[in-house]
Formats: structure tokens, sequence, C-alpha cells
């Protein structure tokens, strides 16, 4: 019954979704603001609605419900609670249900945080997510239905890919959607924006906030993504240039120029037409992300989830909202007048740009993941696009954009001189080519990787702490430092998001210059060394877990003067029928020491892989860090000017 | 049905396959030969797996693909040899194609493919140079006068 009601649910919320997008429409176009007025109530119940048939579909998975092929498909009654409940997400029609969820969701807040927007502006905003909604609804009811029921219900489930039962893998993908889909808020506005006919700085801040928040949940999702590679693939590798993955980096690349070009639309109401269009290329690419990993066109790791059918209906939505958009922005683009008058040199500028590297390196993403595909579709070549390409073509940008971020987030906006930003960064600038430097002498004869990587991350991390301190301003000491704690947050936020990125842009290069691998036969009570370590493999058994037969090594590992104990397992899951690698990490600040037990060989012997992984966790640290300063420029007050807008309001009123 | 076959044709695929991508008896004696044989790999697709270099790959295949390239290496190839070798085979070996390299060739269409960010970034920096100067000639224009109701925000903008 509750299947039935939740199915219901869903359909329901189609036609609410139907409404709201036609209605407020029509309302903000002819000033009728009952018509208007019905946005809100609308988006309301749309996520409510969706919420009730998600509940539904969750409520399937943890009673393991087996009459719902979804959940016979996907779950198992030995599975552990944690994954009956992330199984709702771990197969594409509930992930869709996911996906249509918390655009709903995006879509209530903005009805119930929008009360400073102009109502028309809230109507047309909120009409042009309810489209996006529409078309995903349709999706998941015509082609995707999680809830189709089997005439004769089996006694067990099929049980969900074991890779995937994970906790890293359980929280990985509603970050990315949160983000994706929080997207579609930027793209909502842009294209109220353009039935306007008009963007101002308010417009800019506005949006601001939800591109931030989402940009925030792509950096948190893609991060727990490569955590999860690095601890779960059994080798460490920590990014592969997968489709998939590109797909999620490419809005992210993209929603980061998009945060700075809307200061400068804020700030200077400049570069409104180029903002309008990075807003509606985000989605876009967040679009174009949901059909790779949907129609599984490139294959990839990530082919569990792969339909043609379904490709071509994605692909038809994306037509349809990218054509649609881009065609409105070609009319009325023209329109989008600039105001502020700027120097060559200074903040604007700069920010122009971020915005061009931003953008090229998204591009060049997006041409290597497409070009096997173009390749043989139109010069009958079928080639692959790997890891190797994408270092080279792609690094290059970052490397720009590291090298020119200090600088550009000193300038002062309209008209800066270069020798008066550059002077609190000399001192930067010469301890960062001493870092690199000392770090190449260290290490004479390995590559230039790791020096380079030490360089850029002291530049921009010690470029962001100059950043903060000149905002501080003249005087002593003291009194700068009284200051500090009372600078704006998103101060703050900005200073800590560029040290994020130099943190991990350090970490990828020292991991990538410095990691340790050894391959041996180890046999058991016999040590070996390891750049001063003593590992020792103690012996090997077998173990059964609820739902997996695991074979277990004990490895103890003496370093310095502290031993510590390792158990690296390989694992097979017998209802599907797969073999996995989960190795054992001691994790540390400066390094990792990563264990994985191979297969046995003659006499007793185990092949044993042995990886030292300097400076891993500080690229997953750098990438938080990066959403922290997100959260810190959120929790900025102006955006919270909306109190005071509410105030005035009142006050009108009671005049 | 599909998808659960394949699941199924994958799982049996795995299941029959060692768990460690390089085997500790692949690994050749001379140390500036296997580090070669390494960095050929990662420029080497594991044909029956989802996008993994033969380097990071478990599949019997990819060892095997590992195997000649040692064995090649050991022949006294260099490293575009051993690749060239690959791609196009001799007389008793068909070869794998272009497909199987990572890093596309630069020849012919796939010039594109490198050029495009090359080229993306110079038009860019073009268009925003000619943007700059544009912005920077631009008249700047009269501040708008506020209307009463504006005055009145601004003022309690100032006051928070």
């Amino acid at each position: 019954m509750i299947i039935e009601l939740g199915h219901f649910a869903l359909v329901l919320a189609l036609l609410v979704a139907l409404v709201q997008s036609v209605v407020p429409l029509v309302g903000a176009q002819k000033g009728w603001g009952a018509w208007m007025a019905v946005a809100e109530p609308a988006a309301t119940a749309q996520f409510l609605l969706v919420a009730f048939s998600f509940a539904a579909l969750t409520w399937a998975f943890v009673t393991s419900d087996f009459s719902l092929l979804l959940v016979v498909s996907n779950s198992h009654t030995l599975k552990p609670m944690l994954y009956k409940v992330t199984g709702v997400w771990g197969n594409h029609e509930g992930s869709l249900l996911l996906w249509v969820l918390i655009l709903a969701l995006f879509g209530a807040c903005a009805a119930w945080f929008g009360g400073n927007l102009p109502p028309r502006l809230r109507a047309r905003v909120l009409s042009v997510q309810a489209m996006i909604g529409v078309a995903f609804l349709a999706f998941t009811l015509f082609t995707s239905n999680p809830f189709l029921r089997l005439a004769v219900p089996p006694m067990d489930g099929r049980d969900l890919n074991p890779l995937l039962q994970d906790p890293g893998l359980a929280f990985h993908p509603p970050f990315l959607y949160l983000g994706y889909v929080g997207l579609s808020m930027a793209f909502s506005f842009a294209i109220a924006a353009l039935i306007e006919g008009r963007v101002d700085a308010a417009w800019g801040r506005w949006v601001r906030p939800w591109t931030l928040a989402a940009w925030v949940f792509l950096t948190i999702g893609i991060a727990l993504g490569s955590w999860w590679a690095y601890y779960e693939l059994g080798w460490g590798g920590f990014w592969f240039w997968d489709p998939v993955e590109n797909a999620s980096f490419m809005p992210w690349l993209i929603s980061a120029a998009l945060l700075h070009s809307a200061i400068v639309v804020e700030k200077r109401e400049a570069l409104k037409a180029w903002t309008i269009l990075l807003a509606i290329l985000a989605f876009g690419f967040s679009l174009i992300g949901t059909f790779i990993v949907r129609s599984g066109i490139i294959t990839s790791v990530h082919a569990f989830a792969n339909d043609p059918e379904r490709g071509v209906f994605i692909l038809l939505i994306l037509a349809v909202f990218m054509g649609g958009a881009l065609m409105l922005f070609a009319a009325r683009a023209g329109a989008m007048e600039a105001k502020g008058v700027f120097a060559l040199v200074s903040r604007e500028s700069a920010l122009v740009v971020n915005n061009v590297l931003l953008a090229v390196a998204s591009f060049v993403v997006f041409v290597g993941t497409i070009w096997p595909l173009l390749a043989e579709m139109f010069f009958a070549r079928k080639l692959s696009v790997g890891p190797p390409f994408f270092n080279m073509a792609f690094t290059p940008f970052i490397v720009a954009l590291a090298v020119l971020l200090p600088l550009g987030a000193m300038l002062p906006w309209k008209r800066a001189t270069l020798g008066r930003a550059m002077r609190p960064l000399w001192g930067v600038l010469a301890l960062a080519l001493a870092a690199g430097a000392l770090v190449w002498a260290m290490q004479t004869g390995r590559s230039a990787l790791g020096p380079v990587g030490v360089l850029l991350g002291v530049w921009v991390v010690l470029g962001a702490v100059a950043d903060l301190w000149a905002r501080t301003g003249r005087g002593a000491l003291a009194d700068r430092a009284a200051r500090l704690g009372r600078l704006p947050r998103a101060d703050w936020g900005k200073a800590t998001a560029h040290a994020g990125l130099g943190i991990t842009i350090f970490a990828i290069a020292a991991l990538t210059a410095w990691d340790t691998e050894d391959i041996r036969v180890a046999r058991p009570g016999e040590p070996f060394t390891i750049e001063g370590r003593e590992i020792t493999l103690q012996g090997v058994e077998r173990i059964e877990g609820p739902n997996y037969i695991a074979t277990t090594a004990t490895i103890t590992v003496r370093e310095g003067g502290r031993v510590f104990t390792l158990y690296p397992e390989k694992r097979v899951y017998p209802v599907a029928a797969m073999p996995t690698t989960e190795a054992a990490i001691d994790y540390g600040l400066l390094r990792d020491v990563y264990l994985v037990i191979g297969d046995p060989q003659a006499d007793g012997a185990w092949a044993v892989r042995t990886y030292i992984k300097p400076f891993a966790n500080w690229i997953w640290g750098g990438a938080i860090i990066m959403a922290l300063g997100g959260f810190l420029s959120l929790s900025d007050r102006r955006y919270r000017v909306a109190a005071g807008a509410r105030r005035t309001a009142a006050a009108v009123a009671a005049e | 049905m599909r998808a659960a076959a394949i699941l199924l044709l994958a799982a049996a695929l795995a299941a029959a396959t060692p768990a460690l991508a390089v085997e500790p008896d692949e690994v050749l004696a001379d140390p500036v030969l296997e580090a070669r044989a390494r960095e050929i790999s990662k420029n080497l697709r594991c044909l029956v797996c989802r996008n993994e270099s033969i380097d990071e790959s478990n599949a019997e295949l990819a060892r095997d693909l590992r195997l000649l390239v040692r064995e090649r290496l050991l022949q006294g190839d260099s490293d575009a040899e051993v690749l060239r070798y690959v791609v196009e085979g001799d007389e008793t070996f068909a070869g794998y194609g272009e497909y199987v390299l990572l890093r596309p060739n630069a020849s012919g269409s796939n010039l594109v493919l490198w050029i495009a960010g090359p080229a993306m970034a110079v038009l860019g920096l073009g268009v925003a140079a000619l943007y700059l100067r544009r912005r920077r000639a631009a008249p700047d224009p009269a501040p708008e006068a506020l209307s009463e109701a504006e005055r009145r925000r601004l003022d309690e903008l100032m006051r928070d």
C-alpha cells in the first residue's frame, strides 16, 4: 500500500510541477499577483510529495520488500542496515528519485527563503525550477519508475554491488547531487533574469549564495569520491579522469568561475552577459554529466548504471533546456549593458583571467571526455583518452591559475598598480621560492613536480594569509590582530578557500612525485624493510563477515619507535559472486602506510604490496578546507540582509 | 535484465582473475627497465576493463600485456618501439590498434584534441583583452539618482 501511495505521490508531484511551471510565469508576465502567488505553495507541495515518495521507497528497502523489482535487484536481507538505506540511491531509479527530491528541495528553499526577492523574479525563478522538475519527474515516471512490482516475489534479493557497500560511497552521491542540482538554481535565476531583461548588482547578490552552496556540495562530493577510490580500489589512486569523474569536475570548474564572475556583477555591474552564460553552462554541464552517467555512452568504471534509451531521453532534456536557454540568451544578452569602468590592471581584470583559465580548463576536460565519441563518429577512429592526456593538457591551466591567484586576490577594484599590490607579496614569493629550492636540493635526481608543488602550495597558502593580513589596514600590530577577528566572514571565507586550493595542489604534486611502491613475496615471520620501516607478515586467516568471506592478513609495521598492526583483506561476496580488495591504511599527517594482500604463493608465502603515500590526506584536507571557506562565505551577514528588508516592509506597513 | 547479465559477466570475469595488478613474479630484475615498463604500462589501456590502465588492472589480459611489454624491453626496444609494437603488432601478432593507447597520438584528426585547449586559451584571452580595453575606454556612467524607497533601504542597511 505504501508503495502505491509513493507512486501516486510522484504522479501528483508531476502535476503540481506542471502547474507551477505555467501559472506563475503567466502571472509574472501579466502582472497578476494571485497567479504569481501560486508558485510558493506549489513549490512546497511538490517537495512534500516527492519527499513522501522517496520515504516510501526507503521504507521498501529498509523492510526488504522483495515484491519491488528495484529492491530485489539491489538489496539482500543480510545486508547491514546502513547499506539497505543507501541502497535506495545505489541504483539508477533510486538515484534519479534522489535527484528529483533535491531539485524539489532547492525549489522549496527558494520559495521559503526568497522573501527578499522581487515578486516577479521569484515567480519566474520558481517557474523555471518547476520546468526542470517536470522534465525529470517525467523521466523518472516514464523510463525509470522505481515502484515497479513483481508478480512473484523471490525469497531474497540479488544484493548491492559490493563496491558500493561502503560508507564513503554511501554519502558521495547525495553530496554530488546537492551540487549538480544546486546549479539548477543558478540556471533558474539566469533564465528569469533573461526573461526580465535585467541583470543588476542585486541579481549578482542573490545568485551567488546558491552557486556557492552548490559549489561547496560539489567540492565535498568530489572529495568523498576521490577518497573512496583511494582506499577502496586497492592501489591508492585518487583520480582517474574517468568520464564520470570528469562529469562532476566540469560543473565544479564552471561553478567556480561563476562564483567569481558573479562577484564582478555584484560589486561592479560588469561581466553580466558572461555570468548569465556561465550560469547556463554550469547547469548544462550538470545535465551532460547526468547524461554521461545514465546513458553509459562512454564506458567507465561507473558502468553499473547504463542504458542507451534513457540516454536519449536525457539528451532530449539537455537539448530543450540548453537550446532554449541559449536562444533566449542570444536574443536578450545585448540588453545586459555593463556599467563599471576599470583599468587593465584591476581586480576585475584578474577575475576575468580567472574565468578564462577555469573555463578553458573545463573545456579541455570536456573535449577529452567526448573525444573518443567524436573520433569514432566522424573519423572512424576507435581510440582512448586517458590520464596521461588529461595530466598534460589540463595541468598547465591550473598551474597558471595558482601562479596568478595571490596577486589577483590582492588587486584593488577599478584601478591598481602592480608594484603596490605586490608589496606584501614579495616576502611570500621569496619564502615560496626558498621552500621550492630547498626541496629540490633535498631530492636530487627526482622529478621537478615535487619542488614545483611545494613552491605553488606555499605561494598560494601564504598568499591567502597575506591577503587577509593586508585587509586589516595599517597601524600597530596589536590593533591589526584585533581587526583580524572583526573582518567580514566573506574575507575569511575567501582566504580559507584559496588556502585550501593551495594545500590540495601541493598534496597532489607531493603524492604523485614521492610515493613509494614495493611489490614482493613475503614469508610469514620474515621481516622486510621499506624506507626505514620494518614490515612483517604475521599470518593470514579466513574470516566470515555478515555477507562476505574474507582472507585477512596480519601485518606489523615498525616505524621508528612505534609499532602498529594492519589487517589488509581480500573479500568475496557470494551473493554477487564478486571479489574486492580492502587495503589496510595507517593514516598519518606526513604519510600513509598502505598495505594490500595478494595471492598465496608457493610454500606458505603471500604476495604483498606496500605503498608509502606522502601527504595523501592533505588532498582531501585541502578540499574540505575549500568547502569550509565556502561555508564561511555563505554565513556572511550580507546574505542575511533579507532580515533588514523584511523590517523595512513592516515599517512601511505600519506608517 | 540486460544490466544484470552484464554485472554477472563482469563478476565471473573478475572472480577468475588474481587480486593484484603487478605481481611479484612479473617484476624485472633491472630496476631501470622495470621503471620504464611501469611508465609504458600507465599509457596502455586494459582492453577488458572499464577505463583502467594495465598497470592498475587485475585482469588476465592486462597481465599478458604487461609481460609482453617487459619482453620487448628485454629485447632492447625503446619505449616508443614497445608502444608501436603493441598498437601495430608484427607478422605474428595483430596488435591492439590505437584504442589501447591512453595518451592518443597527436596525428591526423587527433590534432584537434591536442590543440583545442591551447587554441581556446588564446581565443579566450584575446576576447578578454578586447573586452578589458573597451571597459577601460568606456565613459563612466553618471550615477543614477536613488529613489525615495532605495534611499530609505540604504539608510537601513548602513545602520545595520
